[in-house]
């Protein structure tokens, strides 16, 4: 088999096995041939980085982590699925039970839907809208309504107040999630993340036209994992869950399976946004390097989409949860103007002569704004320290 | 700048994960039921009677004073006191208790009883694995169960165990010295009696 083989292999095997069926059936059964996988794989790949999330923090804390079911604690996935289905579900009186049951499975089918546009490798995407990254942030600002639903229909204080804290975090950090994407559809004029990916996939010598190797791509890069950290509600943007403060925010009244869908729904929400950061920035399924494009696509995807996953665990173990005020201070002080002063900065890049020139002027043009904001930002606040009246 | 202090901390944090893969001293934690950590000799859990010599009922210390059963703030102990009189550890003719229970399920571990025993007849235990799946049966213990020797006593508090035996031979010799000036025994028991009011 050549490397194209290996390569399209799932496409050819789908095209195979539509052969089968009835002409009239040919699109729903296409549909389901594309669906089904994304639907197995990514809850498999959930179950994979909770193991790896808990032996990574533990690692990092100098424990071992999860050990004891199976070899190095492999299994301790499977045991903690037996036990959320087999959990009692309980559903407190006062609740509204209509919306209290559709909540989680809201949150996890917006989750789902924003990988209908995911390219997972080559012609290996669900649907090619033309209009695809604005489907994905359209489907992504459902994940808000699914966890209001949670939070109010609970009718407890403290999911009320996570729904609170967590609708206001991720309407603040989708103007920025949303404006340092702007500066890929400014570079490759194109809405479809297709066409996003396609443009990337080609090289120069061994090097690869990705977008975070240019100024305003690697600021955008940054932007974008810090909202996307933001949306997915982890750590350090933790805030609606806030164990140690809020108990558990706006799934405080959940237990059992729906519990377990309240992470399912989460932690595919974070894989889908650090799938959308690789179409953006780092090339989709492209291959670092022009000698390496024997290795098959959708194993360049899945790579870095776990590297990126890394880094989320990684963040997740090194920062303290942000304050309320921190968190949106962050927001609209530093990430808002970081973002626009970013198009603008792809705007001057665009219409520079290609050379060291434009990189000179574009990186300048983004570090001395960040700077500047950052030493700004640093003055308003008087730094001392604390002294404690009572305890010492 | 902003950022610094960022990377300082995913550089530290990224040290102690490879760091735990290399050095195993950075591993703090035991693999509890395989290694254990030393037992620290202060440690307590729930009280246990202490008995000398070979018989656990003729050499149990306790002369049933009621005075821990009073103390006790979650009420845990229940006492029985008896009728007739055996000797006590240094030798007088004492009650004994005839039932002597501690509900552990109730039992806070606050190692009362043992400050205002007056006979070092109640001491604190360190055996913590004493989960059962018989909530009844199991968790009230009887006097047989609490029944546990002078020698288990000095192993596992030896410093403690020091001192109580120099203080009960000081009172053996003491009440050696009484006999010798040919005091009658029954003229003791209005102490006992006291106590029990």
């Amino acid at each position: 088999m050549t490397p194209e083989t290996i390569d399209q292999i799932f496409v050819l095997s789908k095209g195979w096995l539509l052969g089968y069926v009835l002409a009239a059936l040919q699109p729903i059964g296409s549909a389901i041939l594309s669906v089904v996988p994304v639907l197995v794989v990514f809850p498999l790949l959930f179950a994979i980085t909770t193991v790896l999330e808990r032996k990574g923090l533990g690692r990092i804390q100098n424990r071992y982590g999860p050990n004891r079911v199976g070899p190095y604690g492999i299994w301790q996935p499977i045991a903690d699925g037996i036990k959320s289905l087999t959990k009692e579900d309980i559903v407190p009186r006062t609740a509204d039970q209509v919306v209290h049951f559709l909540a989680p499975l809201l949150l996890v089918l917006a989750a789902f839907l924003a990988y209908a546009v995911l390219p997972i490798g080559k012609n290996m995407v669900i649907t090619n809208l033309n209009a695809g990254l604005l489907f994905f942030f359209a489907v992504g600002s459902m994940v808000e309504l699914a966890v209001f639903m949670a939070g109010w229909s609970s009718r407890s204080k403290y999911s009320l107040l996570g729904a609170m804290r967590a609708v206001a975090q991720m309407i603040s950090y989708e103007v920025p999630l949303v404006l340092a994407s702007i500066v890929v559809i400014m570079a490759s004029g194109s809405l479809s993340t297709v066409d996003i990916v396609n443009m990337q996939a080609t090289y120069t010598g061994i090097w690869p036209h990705w977008f975070l190797f240019t100024p305003w791509g690697f600021a955008g890069f940054i932007l974008f994992m810090i909202a996307a950290t933001a949306e997915s509600n982890r750590a350090p943007f933790d805030l609606p869950e806030g164990e140690s403060e809020i108990i558990a925010g706006y799934y405080i009244e959940y237990s059992g399976f729906k519990f377990a869908l309240f992470f399912l729904g989460e932690y595919l929400g974070m894989f889908a946004t650090s799938g959308l950061a690789i179409t953006l920035f780092l090339g989709g399924w492209a291959a670092p390097f022009s000698f390496l494009t024997w290795i098959p696509s959708y194993l360049w995807f899945f790579l870095k989409l776990l590297t990126l996953i890394a880094a989320f665990i990684w963040a997740r173990g090194t920062f303290p949860r942000l304050r309320m005020d921190q968190l949106m201070g962050l927001a609209w002080k530093f990430m808002l103007p970081m973002t626009l002063l970013n198009i603008f900065t792809a705007g001057v890049w665009h219409f520079m002569p290609t050379g060291i020139s434009r990189w000179l002027v574009c990186t300048f043009l983004i570090v001395a704004p960040w700077m500047l904001l950052s030493r700004g930002l640093k003055q308003r606040k008087k730094l001392q320290v604390r002294t404690y009246r009572f305890a010492e | 700048m902003l950022g610094v202090g960022i990377l300082k901390g995913l550089a530290e944090t990224a040290r102690n994960f490879l760091g735990s893969y290399v050095s195993k001293d950075r591993l703090t934690t035991f693999q509890f039921p395989e290694e254990r950590a030393p037992r620290i000799e202060a440690s307590r859990n729930f009280p246990f009677l202490v008995y000398d010599g070979a018989d656990w009922h003729e050499g149990m210390r306790c002369v049933s004073c009621l005075i821990c059963e009073k103390e006790c703030p979650p009420k845990c102990i229940f006492i029985e006191k008896s009728t007739d009189k055996k000797p006590d550890a240094t030798g007088k003719p004492q009650f004994y208790p005839t039932t002597f229970s501690i509900d552990v399920s109730v039992c806070m571990s606050c190692q009362i009883c043992v400050e205002v025993c007056p006979f070092n007849a109640i001491k604190m235990d360190v055996d913590f694995e004493q989960s059962t799946s018989d909530r009844f049966g199991d968790l009230l213990w009887n006097k047989e169960r609490l029944a546990k020797s002078n020698e288990y006593y000095r192993e596992i508090h030896p410093t403690e165990a020091a001192a109580v035996d120099a203080e009960l031979a000081e009172a053996r010799a003491k009440a050696a010295g009484a006999k010798v000036a040919a005091v009658p025994p029954p003229a003791q028991p209005a102490s006992g009696g006291a106590a029990e009011r």
